[in-house]
């Protein structure tokens, strides 16, 4: 019972907010229900036992990605009224679309649930180990079956990461930086002259 | 009871809402990245779902690498947003023809 209330609960929460995502006129408010969305959709994972899964959407999604896509729309200076233009002409036509695609992936569902197809069932080599939490049981299974893959992923992130720094990096001009070979190389001779200048009449630096 | 069906019809209607988001906001490519999020999101929930009504934990583990690759494509995408808002003072997608491609 309890269960059932928080699946709808998070589920209707989930589908509002990632419909405000895409309505929204200001990118702001879009990112921050982005976000509602994502933590949402970790509720409805814990639900079903996966937390692992469900707690590392919380920490990439919301701390990594959420922040870094509020990071990008606060620093662009973009009119965003601009980019609205063609909204409410594309709107009939999306609305069509979108329908017509969630008309055919709920008929499937339906064709699945009515029992005309024979979906296959898992052959038990990646089962969770009896009494081990979830985590434990995704450790065991990732730190041998797909290690090739982890490392994979670990590469990816680290390609993505370089990629990032090499496209946004610039050089700048007109920077004064320090030269440390200039400052270590200069003597007080060059450095410092003994003028005597007549009374009344300045020195030329 | 909920089963495998009402997890599947809610990251159907997700996966929707991210191929409307596309179809909508046609010009500005963050929210079109926010909706190719929300799509990632539904192809996520969708594989923990399968993996745990059906006991079968490479789901889980392929969900991991599908929050990986959305990561890095975040961070590429956003990094390629910055330098063309640098160059151009815009980010309106209907007029990338830089590269006459």
């Amino acid at each position: 019972m309890i269960q059932a209330f928080a699946f709808y609960l998070f589920a209707t929460l989930m589908i509002v907010s990632g419909a405000v995502t895409i309505l929204a006129r200001n990118p702001v408010h879009s990112v921050l229900w982005l976000i509602l969305a994502f933590f949402n959709a970790a509720g409805l994972m814990i639900l079903v036992g996966a937390e692992f899964i469900a707690m590392l959407l919380v920490i990439v999604y919301v701390g990594a990605v959420a922040v870094l896509f509020l990071f990008v729309v606060m620093m662009l200076d973009i009119d965003f009224a601009e980019l609205r233009a063609g909204f409410v002409k594309n709107f009939p036509l999306g609305m069509i679309l979108a329908l017509v695609l969630l008309c055919e992936l709920v008929l499937g569902i339906g064709a699945y649930r009515a029992g005309a197809m024979q979906l296959g069932t898992a052959d038990g080599t990646a089962a969770p180990l009896a009494g081990a939490s979830n985590i434990e049981s995704i450790g065991a299974l990732l730190y041998t079956r797909y290690l090739f893959l982890f490392e994979a992923a670990g590469i990816l992130l680290l390609v993505a990461l370089i990629g990032a720094i090499v496209l946004t990096h610039r050089q700048r001009g007109g920077v004064r930086g320090q030269n440390v070979a200039k400052q270590v190389a200069r003597r007080p001779e060059e450095a410092t002259i003994n003028v005597k200048p007549e009374v009344g009449k300045g020195v030329s630096l | 009871m909920i089963g495998i069906e009402h997890y599947v019809v809610v990251s159907s209607i997700m996966f929707v809402l991210g191929v409307l988001g596309i179809f909508l906001n046609r010009k500005n490519v963050i929210i079109i990245l926010m909706a190719i999020e929300l799509i990632l999101l539904s192809v996520n929930l969708n594989l923990v779902a399968f993996s745990a009504f059906l006991h079968d934990l490479v789901g889980q583990v392929f969900a991991m690498f599908v929050l990986t690759v959305a990561a890095g494509e975040a961070a590429i995408g956003l990094a390629i947003l910055v330098i063309y808002f640098r160059g151009r003072g815009t980010i309106a997608v209907d007029d990338v023809n830089r590269m006459k491609g």
